[in-house]
């Protein structure tokens, strides 16, 4: 490949993937970040490509792409979230501030990195030295993973499995007796479960929102103290 | 060839704009976005750094890296999940106290 096509490349996933980050953070709709941080995961698996790292960026493709994102989209559809509103600008003199700890940010970092490029780059590691080329391949992965690193991947199927059952106990709702109602997007509320020495019978409540429930159940009216507080 | 520094440039770039979407949202679901960019940032410079110096590690870091992530992603969202329906909001502003 020559040389002038390799930076051409460069530069257009690293273009596409600054600007589709911008995109994340300007966009007000949550959907909307979420398909620009797509666009972001496709552009550095594009430069995995180009550093000779193609079982990187599959996975990236296959995991950030496909299943986190699919994750997020899901859980935006599900809740039904509505736009960001804009709203008056608190701490306004911390504004200055954080201009100059950008530029000072900023500045060290162009530092550090100018200096990056002048040193001298370290000798391969005798291991790689022998097949430089297999480096980003799946077998050198695979080799490295189950003898050099094969305690950190066993650790890694523990943490999956504490991350499975986490998220079951946080998304299942409480469990639902005969008799009961079940709000939408509400926790289930019965009279007898809530305050059981005030209430005095079981008798379920219909209500359309939580804060109508709590109100009728007597547990707490939030409504009215939201209101207070604005 | 390009120089090392290009991506560590592009992976300093992204990491700075995770952190700032972090401090400027304020919707719960996009600040998890954020948090995203930042951990492809840091594979970003991994897989530089391991592609450079011809050495597998920082790839293998990087797929530690995403199971974490895929795990946070499932914690967190089932987090997220849960406060949506105590607070009918995913205005962290709206969840700045523990109780409900």
């Amino acid at each position: 490949m020559s040389d002038w096509l390799t930076y051409i490349i460069f530069f257009l996933l690293a273009g596409l993937a600054v600007g589709s980050a911008v995109a994340v953070v300007a966009q007000r709709n949550p959907l909307y970040s979420a398909i620009s941080l797509i666009g972001v995961f496709i552009a550095l698996a594009g430069m995995y490509l180009t550093m000779a790292a193609p079982f990187i960026a599959a996975v990236q493709i296959i995991v950030y792409a496909g299943a986190i994102m699919v994750l997020v989209v899901f859980v935006i559809m599900l809740l039904n979230v509505e736009e960001e509103v804009r709203r008056p600008l608190r701490l306004r003199y911390l504004v200055p501030v954080a201009v100059l700890l950008a530029a000072v940010f900023f500045a060290e970092a162009a530092f550090i990195l100018y200096f990056v490029n002048d040193a001298p780059v370290a000798p391969p590691s005798p291991a790689a030295a022998v097949n430089p080329s297999s480096v980003g391949l799946t077998a050198s992965i695979g080799a490295g993973l189950f003898t050099t690193y094969l305690l950190p991947f066993e650790i890694t199927s523990i943490l999956i499995l504490m991350a499975l059952v986490g998220a079951m106990s946080l998304a299942r709702r409480a469990a639902v007796r005969p008799g009961d109602l079940v709000v939408p997007g509400a926790a289930v509320l019965t009279a007898q479960t809530v305050n059981p020495a005030r209430v005095g019978d079981a008798t379920p409540v219909r209500a359309e929102t939580t804060a109508e429930a709590a109100a009728l159940t007597g547990l707490w009216d939030r409504a009215t103290e939201r209101g207070d507080d604005e | 060839m390009i120089p090392l520094s290009w991506y560590l440039a592009v992976s300093a770039v992204l990491f700075t704009i995770g952190v700032a979407g972090v401090i400027i949202k304020r919707n719960a679901i996009a600040m998890f976005m954020c948090i995203e960019l930042m951990l492809n940032a840091v594979n970003l410079s991994l897989v530089a750094f391991s592609s450079f110096f011809r050495d597998v590690s920082g790839q293998l870091f990087v797929f530690i890296v995403m199971t974490v992530a895929a795990a946070e992603a499932a914690v967190g969202l089932g987090i997220i999940l849960a406060v949506f329906r105590n607070r009918e909001s995913l205005d962290v502003d709206d969840a700045s106290v523990l109780k409900m």
